[in-house]
């Protein structure tokens, strides 16, 4: 299956070669192959267990803190092989961030929330990481709501809040790709919102990937969109072809709302 | 009758019964605090922090067995903890799942429940028995041997409950693991495993076996660890023991200074370090 869509320059940031995964015994996902192009937002949509989410925290070895969880095949990132045994994990998610469906902001400032994953990366001065903080949180659509209380505990914001803090945490690493878990099923329709218009301003710096179950939501945001079922890539294109003239049976079924 | 009535009948002993078993548990509790207030308020006076526990039929206090239990306390409370709460952390975050995980979970629960005489007479074995003489710093060993499961045990449960994707979060930063420890995790259950060392604290201010084979007691000033010294759990035991009067009442005294301490911590482990909302 030829999965580049023509025209137009794409740069590949991600390339996914018979990548399978594995909890276990269990194969979780089956010889996927695609790639997620640079700048772009791709966006994974599928009925629940069939791998998005997987796929997803492949990319990043996330997977990793789990024993008994392993990929084979080959993951691209930036050009390099990431399944590889000597990859450098710390290096790898610093170019790779992710958000999660839940907020989860640490148990410290709005300030210490930002500067803890850059701290990591970089030794910045006291100066330098002042601006990092006030540039990420500007980013993330969140400096005017929050430049008066950055010393006030993350937990006692709101939790579209909480999930833009999450994302400006992220941003301020500097990475290259934004991976994107469900980030506003924990929300309500206001700061999802908030999000998806955010997503359209991050995509002019950073590649994006996002998983979502909400269908209008990938329609909505995404360039690209893969649609995955029991593990397997079922069908990957141009967001507008995928929704308007799916070539597989089964996509069309799912996106419109015959299953799932 | 309808089944209305019968179901608010139901209810009504239920309740009552409830009740009952509460108040019974209950007045026990009071009936120790009320005693405690009442004989230890009318033994109290400035002497007790000024002068020494003295012979019968002298005035006297029991300022050398605050000053004692404080030091031996303190001490095994710093020998303790550390190792404590560095176990918690194996535990709950490195080797939880594996066989040297479960072992040692499962030894510190035996020593959570093991009586505190059986620790005294250890301590005695290995270091009273070895060096000839009761001492000080042996009854602080004896102390912190206590605190070490219990501290074990809260760290390692405040831990487990820090959400995994709190961790995850961290981990998707390019934090490296004793960061992702150190900066997110403990912080997250800071609350709890101060709670747990708090609790700890007060459990062994009161305890008196493992003191009487280690520390033993001291009637005089002394801040030598390595000589016995005095202590307000084995003072009590002693003079309340007696049959002289004066004795009885600085024993009372006693007792109620230990009660409104470990009264105080646990109210502060509660109060102060109740989990932060909004987690």
């Amino acid at each position: 299956m030829n999965i580049t869509p023509d025209n137009e320059s794409l740069v590949p940031e991600i390339s996914m070669r018979n990548l399978d995964f594995y909890y276990g015994k269990e194969i979780a996902l089956k010889s996927i192959n695609l790639d997620i192009y640079w700048g772009k937002v791709t966006a994974f949509i599928g009925p629940s267990g069939c791998g998005k989410s997987t796929l997803l925290r492949a990319i990043n070895r996330m997977y990793d803190l789990y024993p008994g969880q392993r990929a084979e095949g080959e993951l691209i990132v930036c050009g390099k092989n990431i399944l590889a045994k000597d990859v450098d994990t710390i290096g790898l998610r610093a170019k790779v961030g992710m958000v999660f469906q839940k907020p989860t902001p640490f148990p410290m400032s709005i300030y210490e929330n930002i500067a803890f994953g850059v701290s990591m990366h970089e030794k910045l001065s006291r100066r330098q990481m002042d601006d990092r903080v006030e540039w990420a949180l500007t980013k993330a659509a969140l400096w005017n709501e929050v430049k008066d209380k950055l010393r006030q505990p993350g937990t006692g914001l709101s939790g579209g809040q909480q999930q833009r803090l999450c994302i400006a945490r992220c941003v301020a690493v500097k990475p290259r790709v934004i991976l994107l878990d469900e980030p506003t099923s924990a929300l309500d329709p206001i700061s999802t919102m908030h999000i998806e218009a955010l997503i359209a301003e991050l995509k002019k710096e950073f590649t994006i990937a996002i998983v979502t179950h909400n269908m209008q939501q990938a329609a909505r945001v995404s360039d690209f969109t893969s649609y995955m079922y029991l593990g397997e890539m079922i069908e990957f294109g141009r967001t507008d072809d995928i929704f308007v003239k799916p070539k597989d049976k089964r996509t069309e079924d799912y996106i419109t709302g015959r299953f799932g | 009758m309808t089944l209305l009535a019968r179901r608010k009948l139901i209810n009504y002993f239920a309740l009552t019964l409830s009740l009952a078993a509460m108040s019974f548990g209950l007045i026990w509790l009071i009936w120790i605090l009320w005693m405690v207030f009442e004989q230890g308020i009318g033994a109290l006076s400035l002497r007790l922090f000024t002068e020494m526990t003295p012979p019968p039929g002298v005035p006297g206090g029991l300022l050398n067995a605050i000053v004692g239990s404080a030091i031996m306390v303190s001490l095994g409370m710093l020998m303790a903890t550390p190792v404590a709460i560095l176990s918690g952390i194996y535990l709950a975050e490195y080797g939880g799942r594996t066989w040297l995980g479960r072992a040692t979970r499962f030894v510190n629960d035996i020593l959570l429940s093991a009586p505190s005489i059986v620790i005294g007479l250890f301590v005695y074995a290995i270091i009273v028995a070895q060096t000839g003489k009761f001492s000080a710093l042996a009854g602080a060993v004896a102390l912190g041997l206590l605190v070490i499961p219990v501290v074990v045990r809260t760290t390692d449960d405040m831990l487990s409950i820090v959400p995994s994707t709190l961790r995850e979060a961290a981990f998707a930063l390019g934090a490296p693991k004793w960061k992702v420890i150190t900066k997110v995790t403990l912080r997250a259950a800071k609350a709890g495993v101060v709670t747990g060392v708090l609790l700890a604290l007060a459990r062994i201010s009161g305890e008196t076996a493992p003191l009487l084979f280690t520390a033993l007691s001291n009637q005089f000033w002394s801040l030598d660890l390595g000589e016995p010294m005095a202590n307000l759990p084995v003072t009590i035991f002693r003079y309340a023991m007696s049959p002289f009067t004066d004795w009885q009442q600085l024993a009372w005294a006693g007792v109620f200074l230990i009660t409104v301490g470990v009264l105080t911590l646990n109210i502060i482990a509660r109060i102060a370090f109740r989990p932060m909302r909004g987690h």
